[in-house]
């Protein structure tokens, strides 16, 4: 026991001490608009999708509409934009807001694929053909394509 | 699993903010409760009601999509893949009667029924019943079995087969699970009528009625009283809270 608790300890203080040497270490987190969260930023990161989590089965079940949390309000916010067209990006573009750090972490988010991934009143740009056979099939959509013609004439 | 967030007793008061309730006193004993907003955005689902339609198949003109549209363009599930594949919230029906020749279209959509045969089946509890008799599928829960779309009489459930995006954020809807009519109940929770009665209204044919079926006073319940209606498939005895007149 006494050893496991040094090995941490050295393991502890080994991270911190790469943390120091790299304040930048971690995902970049992109900015939001709107009053901060008064909870807190470190409550949020932890907790958010709890909150959605419980008054989703509020809104759902109860019909309870004005919740506190839901994905929608996120994006009131937390909505990043494209500065070359400016508009927003959706989820299929690294640069969306939860993409950034659950890529970061490997984690692939399956809210969207039911939910919108932007603000609402944005008309979100149809999804790339290749991802109509699932995100890890490797096929861009030239190949996909050629792949649909080809299944086409077996019909 | 547990809730690991701390307490907080604000969070859960319900009727806060928009709906704060304004007690006004009149006279000793009599007191008069107005609660700001809707009352059916305070409330949410009432147990008490249970909500219905009324189709009057005479009023329905055979080439009239206009209910069918307005649900599409309110939920946001115009399909975009094969035909035989997109979904169909309602769909418009004709019936011809084989000795007459008489022909009757009618929207046939989730009949929203009080013993459901798709929650009766459904393997997860995705597919339930909200205590306003509203049917609808909890797409967290689903799975995509389809045993509902087998159980369930009138057709009215439909799978999603492709990737979906550009959601309504009220309508959640994606690959791999089951949808159908949602009576509106974005609309219902902020006391409104559904999309496809509204688009029946604005059209002048004013073939669909929309109201609580618990409530004796609502214009559904006296027309229901006063004229002749019936269920599709009355012989499955699964109270449909959609009913029709002049079928």
């Amino acid at each position: 026991m006494r050893l496991i608790l040094a090995i941490l300890l050295v393991v502890n203080f080994a991270i911190s001490a790469v943390a120091e040497e790299h304040p930048d270490y971690g995902p970049e987190i992109p900015s939001a608009t709107g009053e901060p969260h008064p909870q807190g930023n470190e409550f949020m990161r932890k907790f958010h999708m709890d909150l959605l989590s419980h008054d989703r089965d509020l809104t759902m079940y109860e019909g309870i509409r004005d919740t506190d949390a839901s994905l929608k309000s996120c994006f009131d916010c937390h909505a990043v934009t494209d500065q070359a067209t400016g508009n927003p990006v959706t989820y299929e573009d690294e640069r969306n807001f939860c993409r950034v750090c659950h890529d970061y972490a490997a984690v692939r988010v399956d809210c969207f694929m039911c939910h919108r991934s932007t603000p609402e009143g944005f008309n979100e740009p149809a999804l790339l053909k290749s991802r109509l056979l699932g995100p890890d099939d490797g096929l861009d959509d030239a190949l996909f394509t050629e792949l649909a013609a080809f299944v086409a004439n077996l019909e | 699993m547990q809730d690991e967030r701390p307490l907080d007793p604000s969070r859960r008061n319900f009727f806060k903010s928009g709906a704060a309730a304004v007690t006004l006193t009149l006279a000793p004993g009599v007191t008069v409760m107005a609660f700001g907003g809707t009352a059916a955005s305070a409330q949410g689902a009432d147990a008490g009601k249970r909500w219905g339609l009324l189709i009057d198949v005479n009023k329905c003109s055979k080439d009239c999509e206009a209910c069918v549209t307005a649900c599409k363009d309110e939920n946001g599930w115009e399909g975009k893949g094969k035909a035989e594949q997109n979904a169909q919230w309602i769909r418009k029906v004709t019936l011809k009667d084989k000795s007459t020749g008489r022909e009757s279209s009618l929207p046939v959509m989730c009949q929203h029924c009080e013993q459901p045969p798709c929650v009766d089946v459904c393997p997860t509890g995705a597919s339930f019943k909200r205590k306003d008799g509203i049917v609808l599928v909890d797409k967290h829960i689903c799975i995509g079995c389809r045993y509902c779309m087998m159980a369930c009489p009138f057709k009215a459930r439909s799978f999603v087969h492709e990737p979906v995006n550009n959601q309504k954020t009220f309508a959640p809807r994606g690959k791999g699970t089951v949808e159908s009519c949602t009576l509106c109940v974005h609309r219902i929770d902020a006391g409104r009528i559904p999309a496809c009665v509204e688009a029946c209204d604005a059209t002048g044919n004013g073939a669909m009625t929309f109201g609580d079926l618990n409530d004796p006073e609502s214009e559904i319940s006296k027309a229901l009283t006063a004229y002749p209606s019936v269920a599709l498939r009355d012989d499955l005895d699964l109270n449909p809270g959609v009913r029709y007149a002049n079928l």
